[in-house]
């Protein structure tokens, strides 16, 4: 069994949750309530991972990190190394690549939350953050928890961005889908086998228990109002 | 007359091409009615007055404090203005406890004082025995009561109520309003009560606003506003079922009365002397409880208008019959279920109406 794979594996996937957290609740609000005529845009951007080939996503992905374009360039400057074949480039592409799976299930459940119980709070001279906190969040926690662990178990199962962005690196970037397919290149048929039973195992119980704890999100794509 | 305590509005605000809101009024301490019927505006009044809808001229002000002004480029945030609203659902927070919605306007304030306001606010709405309850799990009534005590322990400037009380039985009602009532005599604060009840009307108001259309029709004492009403839509939305187009055909003006001739009819009424010249086009409004029905042709009346009908059919309502009549033109009487059994009413019998000359109101025609 390779053991640094799975825990290389689990900390990716708990950063990725993390920084999809951050960024993706806002990106949830926003798309919730906004009015914006062009709101169709962003959506189509925040879904555009979920049909996309992972090679695609991937190769845009390194291509923006390299050394050539300004972005790459700026975070050399920066840290002294480039962002391709680190943990740090493929935490990046993880986020971008699992953002549909956080951001669907959390702006389908705010778009559910009653708009009166939103003015009702700014009357009772709340801010917007202490109505989120108070209100909103407390009212569709079930959305919330579902786009945490889908992402979670998304981004435990990808390959096509991980093999682009991050290469096979043991300890740094070889996550447990490269280590299987590694391991059935070798046909080393048994270790692939007991890699791939324990993944499938793993997400078979996270998203059961999901589902079981918020039996009313059922629909994760496509969005429902 | 603008007092410390009063509220002030003058703004408009155009919603489409077909709607737009323009009202100017003066709301002092105590309940002042909005009436009117629904897409009148009254909602989108309301929503303007306390933020959310962003008015395109004018000004709000709650005495010396300018909450909007068009000119001033003054917006204050919904959250400074310091309003009670409670919305029509009333919108308690499902997740906490009445408690925990009750404090939730209050979190800034010092435990001890929080917890202070709290029970003298439950005192007065007779909710502390819901305290540690949901929504979900309290009756329609107690509801009401929480979503008042939650606007008014942050001790709002205003208050507004959307229709809060539809949902409930009359006597649950009117102990609210008692409650209600017996805060407002401590805090004289302006209260705007919009409901589509002419009774709620009668029974709370110190003023009414009557909108439709996004214009204020009248404004005054209830009693002078709807007990004679210069204008179909108050007409109707007061209650008078009966409203007829007219011509008048003579003024008796030494009697204070004039005759008038039904459209599409030969039916003529005696009416209050209005503002009309002979041949004048008039429309007359009467209350269906306020016409009387014989078996027999009525001799020795003091009511000025008896005339022939027939009865087109007879529908009951709760503890009230409804009898359409046919009598050249069609009209809506109210009566009791043992009226009816008292003259035999029917479908098809021959009956006479009999209006006094000061049930019949004359009336302005819509401006739509």
């Amino acid at each position: 069994m390779d053991w640094s794979a799975i825990f290389l594996t689990i900390r990716l996937a708990l950063v990725v949750c993390a920084i999809l957290l951050l960024v993706g609740t806002p990106i949830a609000w926003w798309l919730s309530f906004t009015r914006w005529r062009w709101k169709f845009f962003v959506e189509s951007i925040v879904a555009l991972p979920l049909v996309l080939p992972p090679t695609v996503l991937g190769f845009y992905v390194l291509v923006a990190m390299g050394s050539r374009s300004p972005l790459g360039r700026w975070y050399q400057s920066f840290t002294g190394h480039g962002l391709p074949f680190t943990f740090e480039g493929l935490a990046i592409a993880s986020v971008i690549y699992s953002l549909p799976f956080a951001v669907q299930p959390m702006a389908a459940a705010f778009s559910q939350v009653d708009r009166n119980l939103i003015n009702a709070s700014s009357m009772l001279g709340a801010s917007r953050i202490r109505t989120f906190v108070r209100v909103v969040l407390p009212l569709s926690i079930g959305g919330v928890v579902t786009g945490f662990v889908l992402s979670f178990a998304h981004t435990l199962g990808e390959f096509g961005v991980v093999l682009m962005v991050g290469g096979n690196i043991p300890g740094v970037t070889r996550t447990v889908s490269i280590a299987i397919y590694d391991q059935a290149q070798a046909l080393d048929y048994a270790g692939a086998n007991r890699m791939a039973l324990l993944l499938m195992a793993f997400s078979f119980v996270t998203l059961s228990i999901t589902y079981s704890l918020n039996r009313r999100v059922w629909a994760v794509w496509p969005m429902h109002r | 007359m603008a007092t410390g305590k009063s509220l002030s509005v003058r703004i408009t605000h155009r919603l489409s091409n077909r709607f737009a809101l323009d009202a100017a009024f003066e709301a002092s301490a105590g309940f002042t009615m909005v009436l009117g019927p629904s897409g009148g505006g009254k909602t989108t009044l309301l929503n303007c007055i306390a933020g959310f809808a962003r008015p395109d001229t004018g000004c709000i002000a709650l005495g010396a404090r300018v909450l909007f002004d068009s000119d001033g480029r003054i917006d204050m945030p919904v959250a400074e203005r310091r309003l009670g609203y409670v919305f029509q659902n009333l919108a308690l927070f499902p997740h906490l406890t009445v408690a925990q919605n009750v404090q939730y306007g209050i979190a800034n304030l010092p435990a001890n004082e929080r917890r202070a306001r709290m029970m003298t606010m439950i005192e007065s709405f007779r909710i502390a025995h819901l305290l540690a309850r949901k929504p979900g799990e309290i009756s329609g009534g107690e509801r009401q009561r929480v979503a008042l005590a939650r606007s008014l322990v942050m001790n709002p400037a205003a208050l507004l109520l959307d229709e809060p009380l539809t949902a409930l039985d009359n006597a649950t009602k009117s102990k609210i309003l008692d409650d209600l009532r017996a805060w407002n005599t401590a805090h004289e604060i302006p209260i705007l009560y919009v409901t589509h009840s002419p009774e709620e009307t009668f029974a709370l108001g110190e003023r009414v606003v009557v909108l439709e259309g996004g214009r204020i029709l009248a404004q005054g004492m209830p009693q002078h506003v709807l007990t004679t009403p210069r204008h179909e839509t108050i007409a109707q939305v007061v209650g008078f079922e009966n409203v007829f187009d007219a011509t008048v055909r003579s003024i008796a003006e030494t009697q204070g009365t004039m005759l008038c001739h039904l459209d599409g009819s030969a039916t003529q009424l005696e009416v209050p002397l209005g503002h009309a010249e002979p041949g004048a086009r008039v429309r007359i409004a009467i209350r269906a409880g306020d016409i009387i029905i014989a078996s027999d042709q009525p001799h020795n009346l003091s009511a000025r208008n008896s005339f022939q009908g027939r009865v087109l059919s007879i529908r009951r309502e709760g503890v009230r019959a409804v009898v359409m009549i046919q009598a050249g033109a069609e009209f809506e009487v109210h009566l009791t279920p043992a009226a009816i059994d008292a003259l035999r009413l029917e479908a098809g019998k021959q009956i006479w109406l009999v209006i006094k000359t000061y049930s019949c109101n004359l009336v302005e025609p819509s401006s739509r």
